[in-house]
């Protein structure tokens, strides 16, 4: 094909034959309507959808006070924790660059569980969004990773330990485990060159990786259009212009609309940085004062708090955990079996429970116990096929779904704080009961998320103008 | 018939076989990068076997020394605590040290107090679990996070394993093995080497 320079009339202005010569180059104003100008969004979108554009903005805080931290940090086991305290008492507004990385970690998962939150609800994984679910949860993973590296980069008490009990979890698969785990830290102990790689992982591995995820996210969600609070496709009821009626244009509608949300975030984000940096140890934790100590475990030992409710279910699988476990999964796989009219799914059923019997018995709590707690997260991946239910949003759903969400919810949650207190027997038994919610919310989806009376679903969007 | 070209069969042996031999090279060009990740000569040579002086130590003692980067314990046991150890074997997960004893126990500590002399116990201070290192609880009696019927031992702050005063797990705890008793041996009466055991 032949090079068509762009025309633009004689007298245009410098600014506009400057754009023209470039979109003949690049399409950079095709672009730009594309994704901002003309990308159509539902107009009823609601306060659970400013989300995900706040996560892009935390992103960028990251990357922008996460270079400028690397310009003073020592990633060396001799001066990583002192180079910390450099940051935080003789660089210029160290001080201010440092809490902001640290409470944008925080916020980056207040913001990003929010965003969870509301496609959980919203069904905004169900078809056609598979993909953009499954981007989302690969981020999700990916930003527990960064998290995990960065946390042991100021080597105080708690970055050491976290990183040790982390690092150990691998050492509990069958035979590779502790080759596995010494592979990873690169040492016998938790050490210099741990600390080594841990700082490439979270300056440049990671981040490139994440980059790359949020904008495979972003165009998969521009390619099929966004979902909206009543589920409905706004595709398909489009204008004589081939535009959704109920869709306007993200730019400047909700451009302007995320920009005033975000000043309400940032005003939240600036009174933690100068008030709370430390939010009473939940954001910045009192033990990683201390230097790392590889003799000494501190007297109680917890991730930060946004780990809280996976680390919950590796604690909670203990032995005598195993056979309720086991019960509980049979009857799950029992359940499938009886539904399917396939002699081969009854036969997978039969053998998938014998085989977790085997494993229960032969293998140790520690191994399932990190097999529940990557399996709690992995199982986010399946969510667009677990949920068989006619309608995607919780408005037209049957009013007990509205209740198992809700008590699914809450589970997190004490999972959460169960998490975060020393353990105790009969917080050990809550956090049994929560595991086996958390598990059943998602195993046992595609049994209860078709049950009850669903609400009819209209053919246009819900919207009240102010 | 159709516009579409006529597949060359030759040319597409080709390329299948020049793919093939350059991405056996690709997966080999990765075998450094992978490997750069094992613990490097410096850190091997570090490993090397160390003395830890017991003289004058207490009933209730411990005593700390560094080996491979992980703390070696020596514990002064008193006689009651020797005593109790043969008690205890229906509250333990593993009172003989049966479970994987080229990892956990070397022979010479195949026995109720899992030590070479009962008075004294060396263990690794490395919960089994998930390598958090464990606080001395000597002690009994009821306490915070510890049973009632407490004989003194250690607890891990991180997951709440409790060992007894031989380093012996307790049932149904997330830690599956008793802490690992290093290869070591008596240099005199009052010198242990620990990370050698070749005259033992």
């Amino acid at each position: 094909m032949a090079f068509h320079e762009k025309q633009v009339p004689a007298d245009a202005s410098a600014a506009v034959k400057l754009m023209a010569w470039v979109d003949s180059r690049l399409p950079v104003t095709e672009a730009f309507k594309r994704h901002m100008s003309e990308y159509y969004a539902p107009k009823n979108l609601n306060f659970f959808y400013i989300f995900g554009a706040l996560a892009i903005v935390v992103l960028a805080i990251q990357i922008i006070t996460g270079i400028f931290l690397t310009m003073n940090y020592k990633p060396d086991a001799a001066k990583a924790f002192e180079s910390v305290e450099y940051i935080m008492r003789e660089v210029p507004f160290g001080w201010l660059i440092r809490y902001m990385h640290s409470t944008g970690a925080s916020m980056f998962f207040v913001v990003v569980y929010l965003h969870m939150f509301r496609g959980l609800i919203y069904g905004s994984y169900r078809k056609p969004r598979e993909l953009i679910w499954i981007f989302g949860c690969a981020i999700f993973l990916a930003l527990m990773g960064e998290a995990f590296f960065g946390y042991l980069l100021p080597w105080g008490q708690m970055s050491y330990w976290g990183a040790q009990v982390i690092v150990n979890l691998f050492s509990a698969i069958p035979l590779i485990g502790p080759d596995l785990s010494l592979w990873l830290r690169g040492d016998y102990v938790v050490g210099d060159a741990t600390l080594n790689r841990f700082f490439a992982f979270h300056v440049i591995a990671i981040p490139l990786v994440l980059i790359g995820l949020v904008a495979a996210h972003i165009l998969a969600l521009h390619e099929v259009g966004s979902n909206n609070p009543d589920g409905v496709e706004i595709k398909n009821t489009l204008d004589a212009n081939g535009h959704p009626v109920d869709g306007i244009p993200f730019h400047p509608f909700y451009s302007v609309h995320d920009v005033m949300y975000l000043g309400g975030f940032l005003i939240i984000f600036a009174s933690i940085v100068f008030f709370a940096p430390e939010m009473g140890g939940y954001f910045l934790e009192a033990n990683n004062f201390i230097p790392a100590n590889p003799f000494v475990t501190p007297t109680h030992i917890a991730p930060v708090w946004y780990f809280t409710p996976f680390y919950s279910m590796l604690r909670a699988t203990t032995t005598n955990f195993l056979l309720p476990l086991w019960i509980f999964l049979a009857v799950i796989l029992g359940m499938f079996a009886l539904q399917s009219k396939d002699m081969k799914v009854k036969g997978a059923c039969a053998v998938i429970a014998v085989v977790l019997a085997a494993g229960f018995y032969a293998l140790d709590a520690k191994f399932w116990g990190v097999v529940i707690m990557g399996g709690s997260v992995v199982i986010l991946f399946f969510l667009p096929w677990l949920d068989h239910s006619p309608v995607k949003s919780i408005r037209y759903r049957p009013q007990f779904h509205k209740y198992i969400y809700g008590t699914f919810i809450a589970t997190f949650v004490v999972l959460g704080y169960l998490g975060i207190e020393p353990p105790s027997p009969l917080y050990e038994k809550i956090s049994q009961i929560c595991t086996i919610y958390y598990l059943g919310f998602f195993l046992a989806m595609p049994f209860w998320s078709k049950l009850g009376t669903f609400k009819p679903v209209p053919t246009r969007v819900t919207f009240k103008s102010h | 018939m159709s516009d579409k070209p006529s597949m060359d069969k030759d040319r597409r042996n080709w390329l299948i076989a020049t793919s093939a031999v350059g991405g056996v090279g690709a997966a080999a060009a990765l075998y450094p990068f992978v490997d750069s990740f094992q613990p490097s000569e410096r850190a091997k040579a570090a490993g090397a076997a160390v003395e830890i002086d017991i003289s004058g130590m207490q009933p209730d003692e411990m005593r700390m020394v560094e080996w491979r980067g992980k703390p070696v314990w020596v514990v002064r046991r008193t006689p009651e605590q020797v005593a109790e150890l043969s008690k205890m074997d229906a509250e333990l997960a593993d009172p003989d040290s049966l479970r994987d004893p080229a990892q956990y126990t070397p022979p010479y500590a195949q026995n109720q107090w899992r030590s070479i002399k009962p008075e004294y116990m060396v263990v690794v201070g490395i919960c089994t679990h998930l390598g958090c290192s464990p606080t001395p609880k000597f002690e009994a009696g009821a306490q915070p996070s510890l049973p009632n019927t407490w004989q003194g031992g250690f607890l891990c702050p991180c997951h709440g394993s409790t060992f007894d005063m031989a380093g012996r797990v307790f049932k149904n705890k997330p830690a599956p093995d008793n802490m690992e008793v290093p290869p070591h041996m008596y240099l005199s009466d009052t010198k242990i080497l620990v990370g050698e055991d070749k005259k033992a």
